[in-house]
């Protein structure tokens, strides 16, 4: 993009978003590479580029026993420290509830993140309302900027509707894995463009590694240095697929470096590092580099209710990660900072059932809709063609009032 | 043996695992949990971790891998989890499988199955639920097949590992498990590229494949007039004799299809009976399908694809003429 053409008279809006962008071009590369390359030195063996000498360190702010830094903790102020509490512990309820009504037919298939909470909620609270979200397990991050849990509820149940919400609120739900990461480099595109002070963001899992639009994705993001970040969260399995099958890299970090992106590994149980990490990225985000993000957790549920993890993880493992749990390690530290006692968890508790129930309410209310609803918003202007097919059909179900035998043979959003 | 339809996938598969070693089964999640659906079940166990791999997440790979393989000499069966998710892959699939014959003048071939489950109705999330065999109909050199019963299912699959040529196997996943049949075991072929009539009669033709065979057939009894059903099961290259032929003889055809209308096969099927058996038609050819528009999801998902009364009054309609 050439700054040049900007150099004309400007609306005051465009030249704020003319600062945005020369000051995000001075950080941009100011020298290209030497071609060709000078080697360091000239003969002797030949040397490997190795996984095993990149050395790629993990971000941790309290341990695993609850043990921390006083001066490496993230300046937050005591509201925010209980915020992320209180987020974590309703993303656990909302879980719970879900899974159930599922196991009740009152769902179709849905996907906990239970396990996963620090990592979410550590990221998603360093963004922005205005940044743009794309994601996949990671709903809960939804919640956080402003989506309803009527809405979430709706989307699980198949009500398109629900999306509407999730799309002004910035955000969507990608159902095929590592499809939304070229759209967050397409929006980060277009964010630089503009000059906007936004960042956007895509989470997925270690998986969403392997698809080929990830790469993609990336390479195009490095390559014209565009406002994304890329938050990975290895919770150690793609449906049975265990990490150390998914690739034979040690870590999915270090990836980012092929693309000339600066990458952060984190450790996803810790709220405080994930905060601190992805605060930190965005910074340099909002610059214009973008910046992979890894953060280690585990998913503890099964990958989907329609999943049986038995068959390919053993107890063993699973307990292990139930002992590494985020809430509890993160209730440790506010107990150390004397913040606990600002906090009552059974009303936390309480609250998320709360809000759940009147959620349900809601969504149970949602009114039947109609056929009309499939052809909606196909495309702006119903083509003729289809307001034929549309009408063809209406006339068929009054016709034979007995495709209702058929088409309401399952429970309802 | 009794089984239904994912059972006779498996059962296929361990036959013919058995029978050439050449053959080998992969995709995402089919080896230790034996798939999604368990239409690999226990292969793993059977055949060994060289034969039966769960692969990364990577649909693009998983496809040109098997392009690969099947050009070195062996017979991959690869399985995308949802037909949602072969777009990525349908790269592989137009740039490389099928056109590697052709490409190297018939030195190298892609001898390989690529099996996904396809369709709507089984309360699943976006991108799980589509039918777009019209859109793979479209690539030549490509074989796209669909059983609609068990035994089917066993004897195209088999023919299809065995076929020289690249072979696209959707299973409709909502007929997995709504019934049993008796399915042969042992060595068992059913031919691909041949059409099965499964009803004689002599007033209506009505043709479908896969998911689409239950509603059509139920759509059909007790009808007052005798409708001839057929079963396309390899949907390209097409078997116009066995259609043309019986449209000859009824005077009336109606096409059902869940796929999109527009582009869809049931164009093609229309427009082959117009080039070969117009004069013999009494009445307009009508097709019976989804919507132009995206399978919606869950909730509204059962207005998307026929059913039998919408059948029927297409039935009723080509006859009343
Ligand atoms: C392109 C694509 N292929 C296959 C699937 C089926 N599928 C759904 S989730 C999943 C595993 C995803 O693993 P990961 O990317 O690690 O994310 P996680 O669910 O663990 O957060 C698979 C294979 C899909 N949704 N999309």
């Amino acid at each position: 993009m050439c700054t040049d053409s900007l150099d004309f008279d400007l609306p005051s809006v465009l030249l704020v978003a003319k600062d945005n962008v020369q000051r995000r071009m001075a950080n941009k590369r100011s020298t290209d590479p030497p071609i060709p390359p000078e080697p360091a030195e000239y003969g002797g063996e030949v040397k490997y580029l190795s996984q095993s000498n990149v050395d790629v360190p993990t971000h941790q702010l309290v341990t695993p026993d609850g043990t921390y830094e006083k001066d490496a903790i993230p300046a937050l102020d005591p509201e925010s420290f209980r915020d992320l509490y209180r987020w974590m512990v309703t993303s656990r309820v909302f879980n719970r509830r879900m899974v159930q009504m599922q196991r009740r037919g009152e769902l179709g298939t849905f996907g906990s993140n239970r396990g996963q909470e620090a990592s979410i909620v550590g990221s998603a609270y360093t963004l922005q309302p205005d940044d743009w979200m794309f994601l996949g397990r990671a709903w809960t991050a939804m919640f956080i900027r402003g989506v309803s849990m009527t809405d979430m509820i709706l989307f699980w149940r198949g009500l398109e509707a629900a999306q509407r919400s999730f799309a002004e609120h910035n955000s969507q739900i990608a159902i095929s894995i590592g499809s939304h990461l070229p759209l967050a480099t397409g929006t980060a595109w277009g964010i630089d463009i503009e000059g906007e002070d936004t960042v956007s963001m895509a989470y997925f899992g270690d998986g969403a590694t392997s698809t080929g639009g990830t790469h993609e994705a990336l390479n195009l993001a490095g390559a014209l240095e565009l406002p994304v970040l890329f938050f990975c969260q290895n919770n150690q399995y793609a449906i049975s697929m265990p990490f150390s099958k998914q690739t034979k890299a040690t870590t999915i970090a270090q990836k980012a470096l092929a693309y000339g992106i600066d990458a952060i590994r984190v450790d996803g149980q810790d709220v405080l590092a994930v905060y601190d990490a992805v605060a930190n990225a965005r910074e340099h985000v909002r610059r214009g580099e973008p910046v992979f993000v890894e953060s280690v957790t585990y998913r503890l549920d099964a990958h989907t209710t329609s999943d049986d993890p038995t068959r390919y993880r053993d107890e063993e493992e699973e307990a292990a990660w139930e002992e590494n749990d985020p809430i509890e390690r993160y209730q440790s530290f506010l107990e150390a900072e004397d913040l606990w006692s600002g906090i009552d968890h059974d009303a936390v508790v309480a609250e998320a059932e709360d809000e759940f129930d009147a959620a349900l309410r809601t969504a149970n209310e949602f009114e039947e809709r109609s056929i009309d609803d499939v052809f909606r918003y196909v495309y702006e202007k119903l083509p003729p063609e289809l307001q034929r097919q549309l009408a063809e059909y209406k006339a068929l179900l009054e016709e034979r009032p007995e495709m209702y035998d058929y088409i309401e043979q399952r429970p309802k959003g | 043996m009794q089984a239904n339809i994912v059972e006779a996938v498996n059962d296929a598969l361990h036959t013919e695992m058995a029978a050439d070693e050449r053959v080998l089964v992969f995709g995402e999640d089919v080896a230790k949990s034996g798939g999604v659906f368990r239409a690999t079940d226990e292969l793993l166990d059977a055949f060994g971790s060289d034969r039966v791999v769960d692969t990364p997440l990577s649909e693009i790979a998983i496809v040109g891998g098997a392009t690969g393989l099947a050009m070195y000499g062996y017979r991959p069966v690869a399985e995308i989890q949802f037909s949602g998710f072969l777009p990525p892959a349908f790269d592989q699939l137009v740039t490389n499988a099928s056109r590697i014959r052709w490409r190297t003048r018939g030195e190298l071939s892609a001898s390989m199955v690529v099996r996904m489950p396809y369709g709507a109705g089984v309360r699943a999330l976006e991108h799980h639920s589509e039918s777009l065999e019209g859109s793979y109909a479209h690539v030549p050199g490509l074989r796209v097949v669909a059983p609609s019963t068990p035994a089917d299912t066993k004897g195209l699959l088999t023919s299809a590992i065995r076929d020289p040529d690249p072979v696209l196997f959707m299973e409709p996943k909502r007929l997995y498990r709504s019934f049993r049949e008796d399915v042969p075991e042992g060595d068992y072929t059913v031919p691909l590229d041949e059409a099965v009539v499964r009803t004689e009669g002599s007033d209506v033709t009505v043709i479908a494949w896969g998911a689409m065979m239950p509603p059509t057939l139920e759509a059909t009894e007790n009808l007052d007039a005798d409708a001839e059903v057929i079963d396309l099961r390899t949907i390209s290259p097409m078997d116009t004799e066995t259609v043309v032929e019986s449209v000859q003889k009824t005077g009336r055809a109606v096409v059902v299809h869940e796929g999109p209308r527009s582009g869809g096969v049931g164009s093609d099927i229309v427009a082959c009976i117009n080039d070969e058996a117009l004069m013999y038609l009494e009445a307009p050819v009508e097709r019976v399908t989804g919507f132009d528009t995206p399978v919606p999801l869950l909730s509204m998902e059962d207005y998307y694809f026929p059913h039998p009364p919408q059948i029927r009054a297409s039935i009723e309609r080509a006859l009343s003429v």
